[in-house]
């Protein structure tokens, strides 16, 4: 997948839960979990979309198969589906989400941005997807008409869908170490208030399953 | 008995893992309300992690009418943590609790390196807490501190119950790229494994000083850290950094603790509880000593 690794693990007792919605997964060596969008829910799997950019998505991306780790979800809110026309957009580790939300909606339009041609490579997630390579921007190849779109991606990119589609279901992202509500960490400004993306987000705009989160044990 | 340490747990966002524990902490209360500081406020270090989350809370009022009446629905016995920025804040908070019978404990959180604390004495904050409620007090004490002697002594002669010992200790983090701090506040209070051999020096010295009940925390993550920490003198220990990886660590731990004390052929934790100051061994003389320049073997 490029500079991205596709990690899948067997599925245990986990649900995948809602296109969206995000796991912690234990880095191995390293002290706290990190968040990961579901990027496909296979019948006894689930995959993940690693961009190896630190310890510990590193750690991720170099596990071999019969590794064992720890992982808990799903958490958060994901994306509101019962939307009349979906867009997808996704711009670099920000496709993460997208393949699933793609196979739930029955491969809507789908617009995907990347740095190189390489990175692009995991664009071959999401057959039917049209993708560019900066210096285009997704922005810019947004088709026309009256569309609900669902975007995940780099700030900047979720900034500017935001000025276009005031009512873009936007996924974002914050420094988490718990991902269940439980360290205040990951406070980012809503609606002038600090609120917990993990709990509040990380969709904004999208579907509420509302807190509690669901069992964890 | 195992609790989750102030600031770790949301039992509203995670009911189960609440439940999960013998009693729930909350985090501390202020006051007023309190947004907490800015993002960036978390970051993983090599062995362990800083915050600098600024005791962001909903406010004493808000907190008895709209949390604390979700909270008695758990069904688990509750602790709340309050903090003052002076002994006239912490007495009026606990009047505020006292009248409330589904609160067990009051832990005053005498310690956070996040905020610019009071500037009264230990002894003068507990007391003024201790004038205020006569719910049981457990104060809760830095690890910053060359004399815990005193600390502990003060607060127990001030009328505290127990002790929770240890919050976070200052400290700072780099990016690696910048060399700029990652924390917008620029430090934080280290928590996770590299507190341990701090706590349980916290609480070897103040079970020595004082008898007081105590809590103990600090980068556990094992039964066999809990384990420590009893031995060192703990009545009850707390779950703080290591929720946030394993929310399942109060059953996990419980379980290992069990484990240590089969292993050691011993019935119950208080039969353990400060193993560490016992005297187990007496040096007996050496009845020969020779001394001789020995070649090594091929
Ligand atoms: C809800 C959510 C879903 C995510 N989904 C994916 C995904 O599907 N695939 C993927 O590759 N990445 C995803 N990320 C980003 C990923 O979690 C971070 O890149 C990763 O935690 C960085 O850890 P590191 O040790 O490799 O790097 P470092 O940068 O060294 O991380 C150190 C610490 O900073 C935090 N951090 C640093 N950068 C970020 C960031 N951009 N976002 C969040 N935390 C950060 C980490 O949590 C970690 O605790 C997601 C983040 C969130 C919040
Ligand atoms: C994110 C975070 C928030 C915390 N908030 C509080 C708090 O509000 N009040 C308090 O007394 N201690 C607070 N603490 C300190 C913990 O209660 C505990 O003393 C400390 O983390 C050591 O335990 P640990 O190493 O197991 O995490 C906080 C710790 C963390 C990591
Ligand atoms: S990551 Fe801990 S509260 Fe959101």
């Amino acid at each position: 997948m490029g500079p991205y690794a596709l990690l899948r693990l067997a599925r245990g007792r986990l649900e995948p839960g809602i296109p969206g919605q995000f796991f912690m997964l234990e880095a191995p060596g390293r002290l706290l979990p990190r968040p990961m969008s579901l990027c496909l829910a296979r019948p006894r799997e689930l995959a993940f979309l690693v961009d190896p950019v630190g310890p510990g998505t590193r750690a991720l991306s170099s596990l071999e198969t019969g590794d064992r780790i720890m992982v808990f979800g799903p958490l958060g809110n994901g994306f509101r589906l019962d939307v009349r026309s979906p867009l997808l957009v996704g711009g670099g580790i920000g496709i993460a989400p997208l393949p699933y939300a793609a196979g739930a909606l029955r491969a809507p339009p789908t617009v995907l941005g990347f740095r190189t041609r390489h990175h692009a490579e995991a664009a071959s997630l999401i057959p039917s997807a049209e993708v560019v390579v900066e210096p285009t921007f997704v922005t810019e190849i947004l088709p026309a008409g009256d569309f609900d779109v669902l975007a995940c991606g780099p700030e900047p990119m979720l900034e500017a869908l935001r000025r276009i589609v005031p009512g873009a279901q936007l996924a974002w992202e914050a420094p988490m170490a718990c991902g269940y509500g439980a360290c205040w960490g990951c406070v980012v400004e809503m609606g002038g208030q600090l609120r917990r993306l993990c709990v509040d987000g990380p969709v904004i705009n999208g579907g509420t399953h509302g807190s509690p989160v669901g069992p964890l044990l | 008995m195992i609790l989750n340490a102030s600031g770790c747990l949301d039992a509203l966002t995670a009911p189960d893992v609440a439940r999960s524990l013998d009693a729930f902490v909350t985090k501390t209360v202020t006051l007023l309300p309190r947004e907490g500081n800015a993002p960036v406020r978390i970051v993983e270090t090599e062995v362990g992690m800083l915050n600098s989350i600024g005791l962001a809370n909903p406010g004493i009022d808000r907190f008895l009418s709209d949390v604390l009446p979700r909270l008695e629905e758990l069904g688990v016995p509750l602790w709340v943590s309050v903090g003052g920025f002076c002994a006239g804040e912490f007495g009026e908070l606990c009047a505020r609790v006292d009248s409330h019978a589904e609160v067990s404990v009051i832990e005053l959180n005498l310690s956070c390196p996040n905020v610019d604390g009071p500037e009264e004495s230990v002894a003068e904050l507990v007391a003024a807490a201790r004038r205020s409620t006569r719910k049981a007090i457990f104060a809760k004490l830095s690890p910053v501190t060359l004399d815990f002697d005193s600390a502990a002594r003060a607060a127990q002669a001030a009328g505290a119950d127990g002790l929770s010992l240890v919050n976070t200790i200052r400290g700072l983090a780099l990016d690696a790229r910048t060399l700029r701090p990652v924390l917008s506040r620029e430090v934080g209070g280290l928590s996770g494994p590299a507190l341990k051999p701090i706590a349980l020096a916290a609480v070897h010295e103040c079970y020595r000083a004082t008898g007081l009940p105590i809590v103990g925390m600090g980068g556990i993550c094992t039964g066999h850290d809990a384990l420590e920490l009893v031995a060192a003198g703990a009545r009850a220990v707390a779950l703080g950094t290591i929720l946030f990886s394993d929310p399942a660590a109060p059953t996990r731990i419980a379980g290992e603790l069990a484990r240590e004390l089969s292993i050691r052929g011993v019935s119950c934790l208080d039969n353990i509880r400060g193993a560490a100051h016992e005297p187990t061994f007496s040096p007996k003389p050496n009845p020969q000593l020779e001394v001789e320049r020995l070649t090594v073997a091929r």
